[in-house]
């Protein structure tokens, strides 16, 4: 892990080396001269790397040795549900027949491929509990995105589009939630939580009215809160003409206990890099299909797969569609991984992936309280925050305690969100974590804010064994580097 | 479960042991604040009902993968915006180290270093090819980035329209439709000439309220458009120009940053990504550096650590949903960080070289095929100067040459008839993973009965 290694791989380049193998084709030469004018030539060819295949893969391993991944070691990511990723899972998703084939290829040549996606949607169905499924969209946020656009045809095709222009948003909703909102052409107007942490139902009341396109809601929230108010809202919201949207990013609490549709959500999107085990690769590829109620099936993005009795087919004309919200059918290969998880864990699986990541969270919750603030007592579900506004009184941030929970081997959790809570700490443990290194990570958490009384210098220059020390940020943003240039970089 | 499940630690000792320490009697008692009323409270699935051991998964998937065709057995002359291309075997051994493929979008950089060098170094590679000052980590796709580009364009210039060549890809029309349908702007056509744009149409369509032309380079049909003489036509209005670039075509086009682009998009799919039936691929978004503020998604940056060795973080992050909200430049959240490794081992591996040769083994193919079915009596309607694909009229419906094309063990090209107006129209792709044997077949097939 403590590798010094920094070169970029640009400055190990040397004239003349190489690690690839072309075969050698006897087809003739075409001179670009005689078919493109001079201007149209690339002048100078780009800048690459020359290299030998040993050092691709030597540049390559010391990289990931100063990365940190889900089996280095705990990964408490609050919200980002960062649980185990089934190396099966990437066996199945390379067969040639899956990754191999051409998405405009004939549709009778990649029937398996269609059949996938078909039982996928199946299978989210019952997870959501909602009447059609679109796996096109390639993430939570995109998701987001064509599911406030459906808000917006509907609201339009009720001749109302002009007037409802306004999505509620909780405070402490993800970051995503209003961005979405505004791509998709909506104002937001953001509902304070109450001091439960759930949304204020008083606050909802005065802010819903004519103008209320719909209210997105992340169920249980942020706080890793259940809202419990949840009927009476979705009652709220519909009697006003609004629609509700389900953000999926916390599905992983409610697997088998309930479902979006039950709750009285009209569209939901699910992230399958996180209730379903896809791996996060570093910030994608991601999965956020979404699904919607009986009346908003013909706003779905288009195409949709159909099962027709012998085979299966894609439907291309729906006049109320949405559109196209990405390339082809989604993140095909990430959908596989995903649907092949569902199908190794079953319904009772599923429902104890619940059970047991609420119970873990909820331990852990137990054990860390005594040592933090708590602002928020009640039982959790999969995730919970913590308060470093007593350690910040000593001086120590809860970014400093961040950083030295690296030198104990773990990642840090979520900090400094969600937004409402100060110097915040958000912890989601999962369900695929022991109890051993639960209790590990306790006890390293509580090590470090017993020192902060005492050597508050040691948490708050830390980390210190990592690849590099404490790096500035600030700088960076100040006189942004953003690409390598030859001789001008600085080592 | 009656039975522990191989993804799940905890045992039933442990569960009790936590019960105890958190002071509740059951795990009941834990979702006790789910109303009742929209409780699950029988199992009524059908399709998620049966956990499968690793052995039935396997055989249950690979029953799924053997229906499809794929490269395995056939040779694919099949391209439009998605290509098979080599991809060297230590692409895949370097995304399978569990450091990268496991990690989340590295919000703790002193722990995320290997990942933030590696996205700094693709960024880098980007702007070499493109020849644009910065880039990004990558978007979804090229489709979504050309979305994301509009809004950036929309946006900058404060004006309300867009207008697209005819000859970029039908899909990227659609999306770019519905990001138009999001923000409210106005997304305009213009005509082909052949199989390229129409540069009198165009010139004719761009007005003082044109925020942004998209030119795509080479275009959907293979052809290599003149970048400088369309945007000639965009300077008096300070239209902005977009490319959408093929980055494997740009070893030996001239860049678009060169020829005057202010945004250059496209998808690294070319550059070491399997098809995987249209995704995960990866969007590339490069702008000059004015723009810099102004672009979506995550943007790595070199800095410092406090003993002043280098080192690398996310950057500009005051562009971003998660600390702007609804003030944000785009709602990208996740990306495909994993994909744009996968492109930078590509790039690394093939190399200053190794990228321009085999560019030129696609261009060399395409032209040898082109030629041969010109020879043979076929009316090939793009001009000289396409890529690695090109559009030729067939004297056979196209699915009946496909089904003949498929009994040899080929998947033939993608039907142009409609957009392009000519009967029997089919845009071909040549590679350069197709040997002169499957060209040769190919021809046959084709230009069988044909004087």
């Amino acid at each position: 892990m403590h590798t010094t290694y920094s070169d970029l791989v640009f400055e190990l380049s040397k004239k003349g080396r190489k690690a690839y193998s072309l075969p050698e084709s006897s087809i003739p030469n075409v001179d670009l001269e005689a078919i493109l004018p001079t201007h149209l030539h690339r002048e100078t060819p780009a800048d690459l790397p020359e290299i030998s295949e040993l050092q691709v893969m030597r540049h390559y391993t010391a990289l990931s040795n100063k990365n940190f991944g889900l089996e280095t070691g705990f990964y408490p990511l609050g919200s980002c549900t960062m649980k185990y990723n089934p190396k099966v899972n990437e066996d199945i998703a390379r067969y040639s027949g899956f990754s191999n084939i051409h998405p405009l290829q004939p549709l009778k040549t990649a029937q398996g491929a269609l059949e996938v996606m078909y039982h996928l949607e199946e299978s989210l169905k019952e997870v959501t509990g909602m009447d059609a499924i679109s796996l096109q969209p390639a993430a939570g946020a995109q998701g987001e995105w064509a599911g406030l656009l459906i808000f917006k045809a509907y609201h339009e095709a009720r001749g109302e589009g002009a007037i409802r222009r306004k999505i509620l948003v909780p405070d402490s909703a993800h970051g995503t939630n209003p961005a979405s909102a505004v791509v998709a052409g909506f104002d937001v107007v953001e509902i304070k939580s109450n001091a439960e942490g759930r949304v204020s139902v008083d606050a909802l009341k005065e802010a819903i009215g004519p103008d209320t396109a719909g209210l997105m809601l992340t169920n249980p929230n942020t706080l890793g809160l259940f809202e419990v108010d949840i009927v009476e809202i979705a009652n709220i919201v519909h009697e006003a003409g609004g629609l509700l949207y389900y953000d999926g990013a916390n599905a992983n609490a409610i697997l088998g206990k309930s479902t979006p549709k039950e709750m009285g959500f009209d569209v939901v999107h699910l992230n399958l890099h996180k209730t379903f085990s896809t791996p996060h690769g570093g910030g994608g590829p991601g999965s956020g299909p979404i699904g919607v109620v009986d009346y908003l099936i013909d706003y779905l993005p288009s195409p949709r797969i159909k099962k027709e009795k012998q085979s299966y087919t894609l439907s291309h004309k729906h006049e109320k569609s949405i559109g196209r919200v990405k390339g082809y059918y989604g993140n095909f290969g990430v959908n596989v991984r995903a649907y092949a998880y569902i199908r190794s864990m079953g319904s009772k699986g599923l429902q104890q992936v619940s059970e047991d990541a609420v119970l873990h969270a909820n331990y852990l919750k137990a054990r860390l309280s005594p040592y933090f603030d708590t602002p928020f007592k009640s039982l959790c579900k999969h995730e919970f925050v913590l308060s470093g506004t007593r350690h910040k009184k000593l001086g120590v941030r809860t970014l400093d305690i961040a950083k030295r929970l690296l030198d104990y081997g773990f990642y840090a959790p979520t900090v400094y969100f969600p937004l409402i809570v100060d110097e915040c700490l958000m912890i989601e443990p999962t369900e695929t974590e022991s109890k051993e290194t639960l209790d590990a990570f306790a006890d390293a958490l509580i090590e470090i804010v017993n020192d902060v009384k005492e050597k508050p210098d040691q948490i708050t220059g830390a980390p210190y064994t990592k690849a590099v020390k404490r790096l500035d940020e600030v700088a960076a943003a100040r006189k942004p580097v953003v690409r390598y240039q030859k001789g001008t970089q600085a080592k | 479960m009656d039975k522990q499940h191989r993804y799940l630690p905890t045992t039933e000792e442990d569960r009790s042991e936590m019960l105890e320490a958190i002071g509740v009697s059951s795990i009941d008692d834990l979702f006790s604040d789910i109303p009742e009323s929209i409780r699950v409270t029988e199992d009524k699935t059908v399709e998620l009902k049966k956990a499968l051991s690793e052995q039935a998964l396997t055989k249950h998937m690979k029953r799924y993968a053997d229906l499809n065709v794929s490269t395995d057995s056939h040779a694919y002359f099949l391209g439009a915006g998605t290509y098979d291309h080599y991809i060297p075997s230590v692409v895949n051994h370097v995304l399978l180290r569990s450091e990268f493929m496991t990690a989340y979008t590295p919000y703790q950089p002193e722990a995320s270093q290997g990942e933030l060098q590696a996205l700094f170094e693709f960024q880098s590679m980007i702007c070499e090819l493109t020849g644009m000052d910065v880039a990004n980590s990558s978007l979804y796709d090229g489709f979504t980035s050309l979305g994301e580009a509009c809004n950036l364009a929309v946006g900058a210039t404060k004006r309300n329209e867009i207008i697209y060549s005819k000859a970029i890809h039908p899909q990227a029309k659609e999306v770019l439709k519905t990001y138009a349908y999001g923000m409210a702007y106005k997304v305009l056509e213009t005509e082909l000439d052949k199989t390229m744009t129409d540069l009198d149409d165009l010139k004719q369509s761009i007005n003082e309220q044109t925020a942004a032309v998209i030119i795509q380079y080479p275009n959907f049909y293979g052809t290599i458009e003149d970048l400088k003489a369309i945007k000639s036509l965009c300077e008096t209005t300070k239209t902005l120009l977009i490319v959408m670039a093929n980055p494997l075509a740009l070893a030996l086009l001239n860049a678009p940053g060169k020829l005057g682009a202010d945004i250059v998009v496209g998808d690294t799919q070319p550059l070491g990504l399997p098809m995987n039936f249209g995704g995960p691929h990866c969007g590339y978004f490069a702008v000059k550096k004015k723009y810099m503020r102004k672009v979506p998604g995550r943007i790595v940056g070199q800095t410092t650590d406090k003993e002043g060795k280098r080192g690398f973080v996310m950057t500009l992050q005051t562009r971003e949903q998660h600390i702007r909200r609804d003030k944000a430049t785009s709602n990208m959240s996740s990306n495909q960080a994993l994909t744009a490794l996968a492109s930078s081992v590509f790039m690394s591996t093939l190399g200053k070289v190794g990228l321009t040769e085999m560019a030129q083994q696609n261009l060399n193919h395409a032209h040898y095929v082109k030629n041969k079915l010109k020879e043979k009596g076929l009316d090939v309607i793009s001009e000289e100067n396409v890529f690695n694909e090109f559009v030729v009229q067939c004297k056979e419906p196209l699915d009946k040459l496909s089904d003949k094309l498929l009994n040899e063990n080929i998947v033939s090209g993608y039907d142009v008839s409609k957009d392009i107006g000519i009967e029997n129209a089919l845009l071909l792709c040549v590679t350069e993973k197709r040997t002169k044997e499957e060209m040769d077949t190919l021809i046959d097939v084709l230009t069988k009965g044909v004087n």
